[in-house]
């Protein structure tokens, strides 16, 4: 029987990328595109929010990417298909809502990739299918290429380095689309926060409304700590309960990116304490 | 006149000691300072002592048990009105409470020490495993939203009815406000698991990591119990809304608290950071401040606590500021933040307005104002925000059909009923942020409504 937060499967998807699909049958009845999960690997762990990539309400599972970036995302690196997770919570966060749009343009960047897929899915079953741009800094880290070849009306891949699709950023891309008079009425962009920056720069040229997923640090991630918040449009707001997704013009990256390094320092001394126990 | 003329003090462990640990700060009494204190009660016939206990224990009879050398039965009594002596005992403002109306108060060396001998009663049933009397299980069933003091205490009352209770918490341990927000040197978290263990003797089942209105509905659980109480408090922080509150460094108590608590962010086995600050300022004078600056300090930091009025507003509990100041927490009363100063996007200061005292306002303190030209910096390398919760969006945005009020509290009668059929609430998500035993008398009392509503459809 599968037990309580079993990785079900566990894959490595690229370089220091995995994809973890894990049972919890109470999130995947009621997640929706867009929504995160906040999972702690044991009982000393910390509470580190995952956008919910995709999931499957028959199986009862829900599927997370993970790059390992930090002490956590390196301990889950080291699980194995069959261990079960301490503590998992969600959906936490509100739904992508792109219903007032018809024609989507979708990017993602790196790990964020994984965000736009279940969008793309999503939108191909609504009719309603949506151009993608996918960028990574190689070949080897670019993500779901089939299943994104499968559901986005045009698809477009690019590395930093030029060794899969063309060589750029995924911003060179999107210029390209808009200076060549592609209609769009939103796009949608996921990725590091400086990726999401530059997207955001360049959609606010051309007046193209843009939504962007914020993955700041959280504790709870129910709005009981504050510490996810953001200001958007001069308003401070928390990513948890009243994002992650905002209107990209409108959001302060470089306070993010500031507020992103606080633990820093921290985070460095447990990925020393994590090396030295190898 | 009674037994001793003079309260009697309970121990602590001196500060100097203290401030290096996490443990637990109050000693409680010793089985003869509890004896001698137990003497003072004079027994009223008329005992004002329990008008000011929101969940009515019999104070002078479990005191008197106490005194005649039959601590089992005090236990007995406490148990039977109190379903968390042990934490009520330990975070209760009882000088505003029963020892507030304490016929020996003014003239008698002192109110009786009813909060430490509660404490030291508990203490004991635990101890020797004293336990009330549980019905038998029927086929009712209950859900309880949140395990905080208000939904302990429902969850309690209605197991021991004989109802079936499922409880549904959002983090990945049960107790709420207990365990991520009041340090452990203040209330130990054994103490905590050792109620939450109780519960589930009684057969209740305890839930963690869901949060009802996004993993369940409470449209569903509506469906699927004969009731449902909502006792999810009031999470969310209040900020300054000042110049530099989203500098690195500068956090809400709640975030910094369940950081500590909850996360153990101050062992080195956990993966939580937590900033080990040379210098924090704290911003507020209630509980969560006291904890926050007291926390602050045994993480190794200078503390400075900043507070709009004067002391004698200060709201928390007269225990806990005498703690603070005897740790080396620095008052800054009558001082108002209105910049938060910072370079590379960190902390590195506070700058501040000296206050004075006007006319009283609508919460009948007098009102704090800014003295023109008096403003000066507190160097800092943290800041730490204690202004008050606000009650948690959640549920609501999750469930529009629930009546709330503009500030965002749940509308309910006194015994809990909400605008939904089946659905009661009560503690902090109906009042907005107050203290662990209001929340309790609530969690009762809606107990008791549902208790009454179930015999009356005969479940």
């Amino acid at each position: 029987m599968v037990k309580k937060y079993e990785l079900v499967s566990v894959r490595a998807l690229a370089e220091r990328v995995n994809e973890y699909v894990i049972y919890a049958p109470e999130i995947a009845k009621h997640c929706l595109a867009g929504q995160f999960v906040i999972l702690r690997v044991d009982e000393d762990g910390e509470r580190v929010p995952f956008t919910i990539c995709d999931y499957s309400r028959e199986d009862g599972t829900v599927c997370i990417l993970v790059q390992e970036v930090g002490y956590t995302t390196a301990l889950l690196a080291r699980m194995k298909t069959g261990e079960c997770l301490a503590d998992l919570v969600g959906p936490l966060g509100n739904p992508t809502d792109l219903s007032a749009y018809r024609r989507i343009l979708l990017i993602g960047g790196g790990i964020g990739s994984a965000v736009i897929y279940p969008q793309t899915k999503q939108l191909f079953g609504e009719g309603k299918s949506a151009d993608v741009i996918i960028g990574a800094r190689n070949e080897g880290l670019l993500i779901y290429r089939e299943r994104f070849a499968r559901f986005a009306k045009n698809l477009y891949e690019v590395t930093d380095d030029g060794s899969g699709g063309r060589k750029g950023f995924v911003t060179d891309v999107a210029r390209e689309l808009l200076e060549r008079g592609e209609k769009y009425d939103v796009a949608f962009a996921v990725g590091p926060l400086p990726m999401m920056r530059a997207v955001c720069r360049l959609t606010a040229e051309f007046s193209l409304p843009t939504v962007v997923s914020m993955n700041p640090l959280m504790v709870d991630g129910t709005g009981m700590c504050g510490c996810c918040r953001l200001t958007v449009g001069g308003e401070v707001r928390y990513a948890c309960i009243d994002g992650p997704e905002f209107d990209g013009h409108q959001v302060d990256f470089d306070e993010a990116m500031q507020r992103l390094r606080t633990y820093k320092t921290q985070e460095e001394e447990h990925m020393c304490r994590l090396r030295g126990a190898l | 006149m009674r037994g001793d003329l003079m309260r009697h003090a309970v121990p602590a462990r001196p500060a100097e000691e203290r401030i290096h640990d996490f443990c637990e700060v109050s000693l409680g009494y010793t089985d003869e300072l509890a004896l001698a204190e137990a003497a003072r009660c004079l027994n009223c016939k008329n005992p004002l002592c329990m008008q000011g206990c929101p969940v009515g224990v019999h104070i002078p009879l479990f005191i008197s048990k106490l005194r005649d050398g039959d601590p089992d039965a005090a236990a007995e009594v406490l148990l039977s009105d109190n379903n968390l002596p042990a934490v009520c005992g330990r975070v209760c403002p009882q000088e505003n409470q029963c020892e507030k109306f304490c016929v020996r108060r003014e003239k008698a060396g002192g109110s009786v020490a009813i909060g430490a001998l509660e404490r030291y009663v508990a203490d004991h049933a635990a101890a020797k495993g004293i336990k009330v009397a549980a019905a038998e299980r029927g086929d009712a069933k209950v859900a309880v939203v949140g395990t905080g003091p208000a939904s302990l205490s429902c969850a309690a009352d209605l197991a021991r009815a004989g109802v079936r209770v499922v409880m549904f918490e959002a983090l990945h341990k049960a107790g709420g406000v207990l365990v991520y927000g009041i340090p452990e040197f203040r209330l130990p978290k054994d103490i905590v698991a050792r109620e939450v263990k109780k519960l589930c003797e009684l057969g209740v089942d305890i839930r963690t990591n869901i949060v009802v209105g996004k993993t369940v509905l409470l449209d569903e659980l509506l469906a699927d119990y004969d009731a449902v109480f909502v006792g999810t408090g009031a999470g969310l922080p209040s900020f300054l809304h000042v110049k530099g509150e989203n500098l690195s460094g500068v956090l809400s108590a709640n975030e910094f608290l369940t950081r500590v608590n909850l996360m153990k962010a101050y062992s080195a086995s956990s993966a939580t950071p937590v900033s080990r600050s040379k210098n924090v300022a704290v911003v507020g004078a209630g509980n969560v401040a006291m904890d926050a600056a007291r926390t602050a300090r045994r993480l190794g930091a200078e503390v400075t606590l900043v507070y709009r009025r004067s002391r004698a507003e200060m709201p928390a509990r007269a225990e806990e500021i005498e703690h603070a100041a005897e740790e080396g927490i620095k008052f800054e009363l009558l001082t108002n933040p209105v910049e938060i100063l910072g370079e590379n996007g960190a902390v590195t200061g506070m700058r501040c307005v000296r206050m004075s005292l006007g006319e009283p306002d609508a919460s009948g303190r007098r009102r704090p104002l800014p003295v023109e030209g008096s403003e000066f910096d507190i160097a800092c390398d943290e800041v730490i925000v204690a202004l008050g919760t606000t009650p948690n969006p959640i549920l609501k945005r999750s469930f529009p059909e629930l009546a709330t009020t503009p500030k965002g509290t749940i509308v309910a009668d006194e015994n809990g009923k909400t605008s939904v059929k089946g659905l009661y609430a009560g503690g902090d998500s109906v009042t907005g942020a107050a203290t662990v035993i209001l929340a309790m008398g609530a969690g009762k009392r809606s107990a008791r409504a549902i208790l009454e509503e179930l015999k009356k459809e005969g479940k």
